[in-house]
């Protein structure tokens, strides 16, 4: 029990110490014992649980019910004061919808509180399952790596942006408060610990997208803060809907309520629709459509902050919670359309769909790498929302895989960006005679992001059968186009990558220690989770998805069969190996390029047709024409808007219908 | 699982009669095409011939890398071809299928020749035109047979008694047909490296590529080719073997069609093709996979 609020408390210690450190001297190595202490805990704390267990950690504990009172009265204070904050930013700023939002929120859950909730008795506020430990160990160990990664990297942002007065002391204080925060997500089993943690989140992402000060952060960060604050009040609406009819607060009493209606066949609509304000609130917070552009405005932050809120926080509680109320979702029949699984899925497949397209389009790499997150997440969220064992499994396969190498995509664009002066991916042509072992890090990242055998396409593979299995053929239809889309984007960036141009000097002696420590370190979590996935899907994942979902006889058919898992480990073990053993090995003449017969002999220069020596530049191919990314995101608007409307009224209707029969005495 | 002896049958014959029927096939090719446009045409096994030209001449290259892609992009197509014809998951075969097109991509794109970078950059397009037709193929052939696994599909294990997957999946066989001239590198839709010099850019994603490395290229596409006829045949098997005869016979016969096909068209825009072959996707295949579902009562 202690060990586990050690877990929030260490990170939120080295916290507080770092808002009083203002020497870089100090501050580094005060980051580099938090992140191994937090890391290194949350290791032991998911082998103490029973990660590898089979029966393990599907625990609840009560917290301490003596102190229970206290540590809601703190968390109310603490809500209220960040409240009257975001009311104080949004008039200086003049951001109306913010000031609204936020106070209403905190008045309606501190008034449940007061009243209805006071007398509910949470049972157990903390549950750990393997899904927990799994986030835990994610957050733990690649939340940390991107903290020790900024410390370098905030040294160059700096001194690139030495107008501004140094402000780093409040950059690290936020980024630990976020991983303390994120662990208290994925550990709450009652619905207001959870959405204290989810509010503190929102607000983290808040400071540091708005971190420079700039006009466009100011106004990213608020947009930001708007979008998930509209989540965070389905969340507060939802804890009242289940806390006034039901008397209850946890998420596994929900998760009971709504199994135990399921398998009478009798919808629960107050259920559903409380799951539906949850999803919702998972919706905004994993920047699906049409909530995808805070996510995007959010780059104007230092790229270490991308790469937290991409990788293992932030979006990622977002897909946490939809997954956590997998069960009580999916599309059985006609009758589900409307339901919160048809909402959830589709939402998600059109998110994976569209924003695969818009990133086509893009040229600037940390808008390629965020539309490819939104899309992956929109795959998760879908595959959340299908409700069988089989998604659930994928999407938590989905959930590990990306977190590990979005992180190190983004954090090599960082470095890229700060070596070579632009994160445009033309201009990372011939990135492999300038950065080579970045350039070979990037390519890493970028195969394990689309390309057989690694995680993410073991995943879509698993994604896209669970599909075909659970009849929903309209999903069937977005992963194939949107996955076809994929292998467009990110060929032609590998493309560019992996282009040998002619004369490059070599100048990635620049780059911070630090960096490639972070940078190396995420290689290696790569080939080993690419390695060695039938492992940990065999003896955590699938154990969790069969307690997870009640009665699975057959728990092979969860997961992708054993020789599929097994021929995909041997492929990706020869793609690794191919390299070493071949690459650049040749014995050949080099000859010149084919430029029309006319190079100059340098491959750099051709003659032109007035007798002047022209350079040659080579573009990618962006199709602005086909895939446009204000049409992806209008056509995203409308459709996501009408699913939600659609989802919202049905639901709405009938929870309203069986409230007034309740109130009635049982008579409509 | 135990291995079955015709999946190692299936596999020793791909490995080595695979590269002589691709070959084959792209003699007569060759001899079809000339007598349609009135020439005598070159001897049957002149393929043959050419692979072991180019394996002659001079090694030379543009750069020390490339030729490890295309080493790659060959163990990889007879790496994918060795799965579908062991008899595995279709799914599987197309994923790899696409890294190994990808090594050429990135072969071509290595050399920052600007014709081989154009043809690069063709070639992942048509992989987007036709991957989504080809995975749908995958999906309604599991929705017919109740397997993503080839074995149990050549086996005809979950059919109805007496049918074949081809009636129920007109609509996707004909998309696949469509998509098989941007697979077999065909005009229209031969975009990205063509066998007709007249409407090519020197020669598209295989600009910058010459003797033994182009002859190694020439011998993934055979057994390239003879792996997506397989596919054509998967259309057909019901566990008898005069429908598996059928099968094979109707794969030839696409790939004649094929070849009449290429030399009755000539090359179009890439918008044409991008947009074309979605739309025959959505409408034969994808309009196909939805009402099977509705008749198997999935939704």
């Amino acid at each position: 029990m202690e060990t586990i609020i050690f877990l929030v408390l260490i990170p939120l210690v080295i916290a507080l110490a770092l808002l009083f450190i203002r020497s870089d001297v100090a501050r580094g190595p005060v980051i580099f014992i938090g992140a191994a202490a937090t890391a290194v805990f949350s290791v032991i704390l998911a082998v103490r649980q029973g990660i590898w267990s089979d029966v393990g950690p599907n625990m609840l504990w009560s917290g301490g019910t003596e102190s229970a009172e206290a540590t809601g009265y703190v968390m109310m204070g603490i809500e209220a004061a960040l409240a009257v904050v975001i009311f104080i930013l949004g008039i200086k700023y003049k951001k109306v919808l913010a000031c609204i939002l936020a106070p209403v929120q905190c008045f309606i859950l501190i008034w449940f509180e007061l009243h209805a909730g006071h007398s509910i008795e949470v049972k157990n506020n903390i549950g750990i399952d393997h899904f927990a430990l799994i986030m835990v160990i994610i957050i733990g160990i690649i939340g940390t790596l991107i903290c020790v990664y900024a410390v370098g990297y905030m040294k160059d942002f700096q001194s690139h942006h030495p107008e501004g007065p140094d402000r780093r002391w409040w950059f690290f204080f936020l980024m630990f408060i976020f991983l303390a925060a994120m662990f208290g997500i994925v550990l709450s089993n009652n619905l207001i610990y959870m959405y204290f943690f989810w509010e503190i989140t929102t607000l983290c992402s808040f400071f540091l997208i708005g971190y420079t000060k700039t006009e466009e952060a100011v106004r990213n960060s608020f947009r930001a803060l708007i979008m998930n604050l509209l989540g965070g009040l389905a969340f507060v609406l939802a804890i009242v809907l289940l806390g006034g009819t039901y008397a209850t607060l946890e998420i596994d009493r929900l998760l009971e309520l709504g199994s135990s209606a399921k398998a009478l066949g009798q919808p629960d609509y107050i259920v559903n629709a409380v799951v539906m304000l949850l999803c919702f609130a998972g919706i905004t917070k994993a920047a699906q459509m049409p909530f995808n552009s805070w996510l995007l405005g959010a780059m104007v932050a230092p790229t270490p902050t991308s790469a937290l809120l991409h990788s293992s926080t932030m979006v990622k509680a977002g897909v946490f919670l939809i997954v956590k109320l997998s069960p009580l979702l999916g599309v059985q029949g006609i009758m589900d359309i409307g339901g919160p699984g048809f909402m959830v899925m589709m939402v998600g497949g059109l998110t994976f769909v569209l924003a695969s397209f818009a990133a086509v389009t893009q040229s600037n790499a940390k808008r390629v790498l965020a539309y490819s997150t939104i899309a992956n997440l929109g795959l998760i969220v879908a595959c959340a929302g299908i409700g069988t064992p089989e998604g659930v499994w994928a999407a938590i396969m989905l959930i590990i895989f990306h977190a590990v190498t979005k992180s190190l995509l983004f954090l090599s664009v960082g470095t890229a960006e700060h070596n070579i002066g632009s994160r445009d991916i033309e201009d990372m042509d011939g990135l492999f005679g300038r950065m080579p072992r970045l350039a070979v890090y990037m390519i890493i990242g970028i195969a394990a992001m689309f390309l057989a055998p690694f995680g993410m396409l073991i995943s879509k593979w698993a994604a896209l059968q669970s599909f075909v299995d659970a009849g929903g053929v309209w999903v069937v239809l977005m992963i194939v186009f949107g996955s076809a889309v994929t292998v467009f984007y990110w060929g032609k960036w590998l493309g560019k990558l992996t282009a040998i141009v002619a004369n490059r000097q070599n100048i990635q002696d620049k780059v911070h220690g630090e960096e490639w420590f972070v940078l190396t370190g995420h290689i290696v979590l790569v080939i080993i989770i690419s390695l060695s996935f039938p492992l940990f899907s065999g003896s955590v994942i699938v154990p969790f998805v069969t307690h997870f979902f009640d009665g699975i006889t057959d728990a092979t058919a969860v997961a992708l069969s054993g020789d599929n898992m097994i021929i995909m480990v041997v492929l990706a073990a020869t793609i690794l190996v191919l390299p070493l053993l071949f690459y650049g090995r040749t014995r050949k003449r080099v000859v010149p390029l084919y430029m029309g017969g006319a190079n100059e002999g340098d491959n750099l220069t051709f003659a032109g047709s007035m007798g002047k020596d022209i350079p040659v530049s080579l573009r990618n191919w962006y199709m602005e024409g086909v895939f446009g990314e204000k049409l992806m995101n209008r056509v995203g608007l409308v459709t996501t808007c009408v699913i939600f409307a659609v989802s919202f009224s049905f639901a709405g209707s009938l929870a309203i219908s069986v409230f007034r029969y309740i109130q009635g005495g049982g008579t409509f | 699982m135990p291995v079955s002896i015709y999946a190692v049958i299936g596999l020793v014959c791909y490995l080595i009669a695979g590269p002589f029927v691709g070959g084959l096939l792209s003699g007569i090719d060759r001899k079809v095409t000339a007598r349609m446009q009135g020439r005598f045409g070159p001897p049957i096994m002149q393929p043959f011939y050419d692979v072991r030209k180019l394996m002659e001449k001079e090694p030379v290259t543009v750069n020390s890398g490339q030729d490890f892609y295309v080493m790659c992009f060959l163990i990889f197509i007879i790496i994918t071809g060795g799965l579908f014809f062991f008899g595995e998951n279709l799914l599987l075969v197309i994923f790899t299928l696409t890294t190994a097109n990808l090594f050429l991509v990135i072969g071509a794109y290595s050399s920052n020749s600007p014709y081989a970078q154009i043809g690069a950059e063709r070639e992942l397009l048509q992989m987007m035109a036709y991957e989504p037709m080809v995975l749908l193929t995958a999906v309604g052939l599991y929705m017919t047979t109740g397997s993503f696994r080839i074995g149990d599909i050549v086996a005809g294990v979950g059919l109805d008694s007496g049918g074949i997957p081809l009636q129920y999946l007109v609509g996707i066989f004909i998309g696949y047909l469509f998509i098989l001239t941007m697979k077999f590198r065909k005009s229209p839709f031969d975009l990205s490296l063509s066998h007709h010099a007249h409407q090519e850019l020197v020669k598209g994603v295989t600009t910058e590529f010459s003797g033994r490395t182009l002859a190694l290229i020439e011998i993934a596409h055979w057994y390239e080719n003879v792996f997506l006829l397989g596919f054509v045949f998967l259309f057909f098997p019901n566990g008898t073997w005069y429908m598996a005869v059928i099968g094979a016979a109707v794969a030839l016969l696409a790939f004649f069609l094929e070849v009449f096909i290429d030399n009755a068209f000539a090359r179009m825009k890439w918008q044409f093709a991008l947009k074309s072959s979605w739309l025959v996707t959505i409408t034969f295949g994808a309009a196909n996979l939805i009402l099977l579902y509705y008749l198997r009562g999935l939704m």
